[in-house]
């Protein structure tokens, strides 16, 4: 095998100029995938480490049929403090559970005094709370940006507090009627205001959760949600799928499923952007395929009927049809790894070279946003496969011709 | 003495059998009977041309010889094999294994060495190891005058000593028998007989069979059996003295 590999690359520097042109449009194709892949990737994971991080958690768990009414905010659809004990005893136990955090989510009235509006208020532990979405603190612009939230203190929407001109220290009144139908209100003082991120609960306020059990008059914990934060965010699908299944076995009294189980992908609209980024990725591969396949096929071609008569000779000394075969998907195959190597290479290099010059975005309200370009190891080595395989698979029509060809009319052939 | 090429009437016919049709006689599908009934005996280390002008079915011979082609009728036995039933892969390892090859062009292979051109019938058609190769290929490329340039690639030789590799190349893997197709007419006539003396040489000290074609009546007459062929129908058979019991 050495052997013909030996031939094999010695054929290819026999046309150098044809082998450089095909090994560099193969090394433009990798590279730009290995571009597009990376730059793409980052953005994705950048947006979805903003949604899970900022406000939703990896995955949430709630009362069956709370997300169908999520925009009501329906109190009756909480979960008890049995079910959340329950729950909690379970998330304690499993050692990929990073940090959970339960929520009291709840609509009511905000007012300064001087103008009244309607807010969505999330009530939460706020050290559980930064624990599973750490990026919060980040959001709070103004005030208390180290992520204390005390009784008796409000996050108040970045859009609301410019619109009602509030700013940190002022006094404002929550009202909100509880599930039995009694209204409450409560006197909050102001202590930071949230950049909004786009997505459910960006424009969301945030106060302690004993606040929103005193406002809602609550004897007892009821929570709205549970959001988790895992320690792998690859295995996000598989601990879904996990506790999904553990859960579906508690059942209410009549006998129905008590929980849902939602991650990340169906809680955000912005999933299906990161599904179109799948697909262009996937289309851009494909791009890719059809590069390698048709240059080297036709470098392949080429060579088979430029070397007949020499097919011919090493045919007629004895050189075994699947010797022949070999030595041709050997020349394709040499091909497209010099392609692909030299691709990595560049592609590596430029995508240093995109990170050190700090390019940045926005996105919906976010800005300056630093691309971050990241190439994984996986990436890179299935681009490379998909390459070499490719390469081989365009080898192979013009290698079983060669093969195949008779030595008689090879050895004719001017 | 068991004949090393036992060839029993042999026909061979190119192309249809019958023209049907105008378009049959000028798109050239109308059946050419290129060998007619040809039989003959070669013996082992024999040295055999076949003359006859051009069109008369010396390369069809060889060809059928070579097992590069199988014969429409007749029977032909080479070593001992009866040729005729051979698959393709089968040929291949029938040629690799008994039979060597000088070609009218060299056709040397130009992206090896003079050294590895001698070596691919042993590495890649024998499986030789490596240092029982290694011998191989010197002793060979010293019998042929050419170890000074063993480092050299063909486009860097001469006619003459392309052919010299050309037929090392044939004889390193000890073939039983070497067929070489107008192994000098691409040569001037003193390289010709040059290259003749080396292959005639080897056959001395190898006892390989030598047959080769030629149309150059100065050349045919170093060959020890001359059989002559045309039409397709071979003519006669010259043996030299000495030579009367080949």
């Amino acid at each position: 095998m050495l052997n013909l590999f030996k031939i094999a690359v010695r054929n290819l520097l026999r046309y150098k100029r044809r082998t450089l042109l095909t090994a560099s449009l193969i090394s433009l194709g990798v590279v730009f995938v290995l571009l597009f892949v990376s730059v793409t990737g980052s953005f994705k994971s950048m947006m979805i480490g903003q949604m899970t991080d900022s406000m939703l958690g990896h995955l949430q768990v709630h009362r069956k049929g709370y997300l169908a009414a999520i925009d009501n905010l329906p109190l009756n659809l909480n979960l008890k403090t049995p079910s959340y004990r329950k729950l909690e005893k379970i998330l304690s136990q499993r050692p990929e559970v990073e940090s959970y955090s339960p929520r009291i989510k709840f609509g009511g009235m905000f007012s300064t005094f001087v103008e009244t509006t309607n807010i969505r208020l999330n009530g939460v532990y706020p050290d559980l709370e930064l624990k599973t979405v750490p990026l919060l603190a980040s959001r709070v612009t103004d005030g208390a940006d180290d992520g204390t939230l005390n009784k008796g203190e409000i996050w108040v929407p970045e859009l609301m507090a410019k619109s009602m001109k509030l700013s940190v220290g002022d006094t404002v009144v929550i009202v909100a009627t509880n599930q039995d139908g009694s209204v409450n209100g409560k006197q909050f003082g102001v202590s930071g205001v949230l950049e909004s991120v786009t997505g459910p609960g960006g424009r969301d306020g945030y106060i302690h959760i004993e606040d929103a059990m005193d406002v809602l008059r609550m004897s007892e914990m009821e929570v709205s949600e549970i959001a988790i934060r895992l320690k792998d965010f690859g295995r996000l699908h598989a601990f879904t799928e996990d506790l999904s299944a553990l859960l579906a076995g508690e059942r209410n009294n009549q006998g129905k499923p008590l929980f849902e189980v939602h991650n990340w992908e169906s809680l955000s609209p912005f999933y299906n952007i990161a599904r179109l980024i799948d697909i262009m990725t996937f289309f851009i591969k494909l791009m890719l395929i059809a590069v390698v396949l048709i240059s080297i096929m036709n470098v392949m071609i080429m060579a088979v009927y430029e070397r007949i008569r020499e097919i011919g000779t090493i045919a007629a000394i004895g050189t075994l049809p699947g010797k022949i075969l070999s030595l041709f998907v050997l020349e394709g195959l040499s091909l497209g790894f010099l392609g692909v190597v030299t691709g990595n290479i560049l592609g590596y290099f430029i995508i240093a070279v995109l990170n050190a010059s700090k390019i940045s975005f926005n996105f919906g309200r976010q800005t300056g946003l630093v691309l971050s370009a990241n190439i994984d190891w996986m990436d890179m080595l299935t681009i490379s496969v998909i390459v070499i395989l490719i390469s081989v698979v365009a080898s192979l029509q013009p290698a079983l011709k060669a093969s195949k060809m008779d030595p008689i009319n090879a050895l004719r052939h001017v | 003495m068991m004949a090393l090429v036992r060839a029993e009437n042999i026909t061979k016919i190119y192309g249809a059998v019958t023209a049907r049709s105008k378009e049959d006689v000028t798109s050239g599908a109308v059946a050419t009977r290129a060998l007619n009934a040809v039989s003959f005996e070669i013996e082992p280390s024999s040295f055999v041309s076949f003359v006859g002008p051009s069109g008369s079915g010396k390369t069809t011979l060889l060809n059928l010889i070579g097992c590069l082609d199988k014969p429409t009728e007749g029977k032909l036995e080479v070593a001992g094999v009866d040729v005729l039933h051979l698959s393709m892969r089968q040929s291949a390892s029938f040629r690799g294994n008994n039979l060597g090859f000088i070609f009218q062009d060299f056709n040397l292979i130009p992206v090896l060495t003079v050294h590895e051109n001698v070596e691919y019938p042993l590495l890649m058609v024998q499986n030789v190891p490596g240092g029982q190769r290694r011998e191989r290929i010197f002793a060979m490329l010293e019998a042929v005058g050419m170890v000074d340039q063993k480092d050299k690639y063909p486009d860097q030789l001469s006619g003459g000593q392309k052919q010299r590799v050309a037929i090392a190349r044939a004889l390193v893997a000890n073939p039983k028998l070497v067929l070489a197709d107008e192994p000098t007419a691409n040569l001037d006539h003193k390289t010709a007989f040059l290259v003749l003396s080396f292959m005639k040489k080897l056959r001395d000290e190898l006892e390989t069979t030598f047959i080769f074609s030629t149309h150059d009546q100065k050349i045919v007459g170093e060959a020890e059996i001359i059989y002559s062929l045309e039409d397709g129908e071979l003519t006669g058979k010259q043996v030299k003295a000495g030579k009367e019991n080949a």
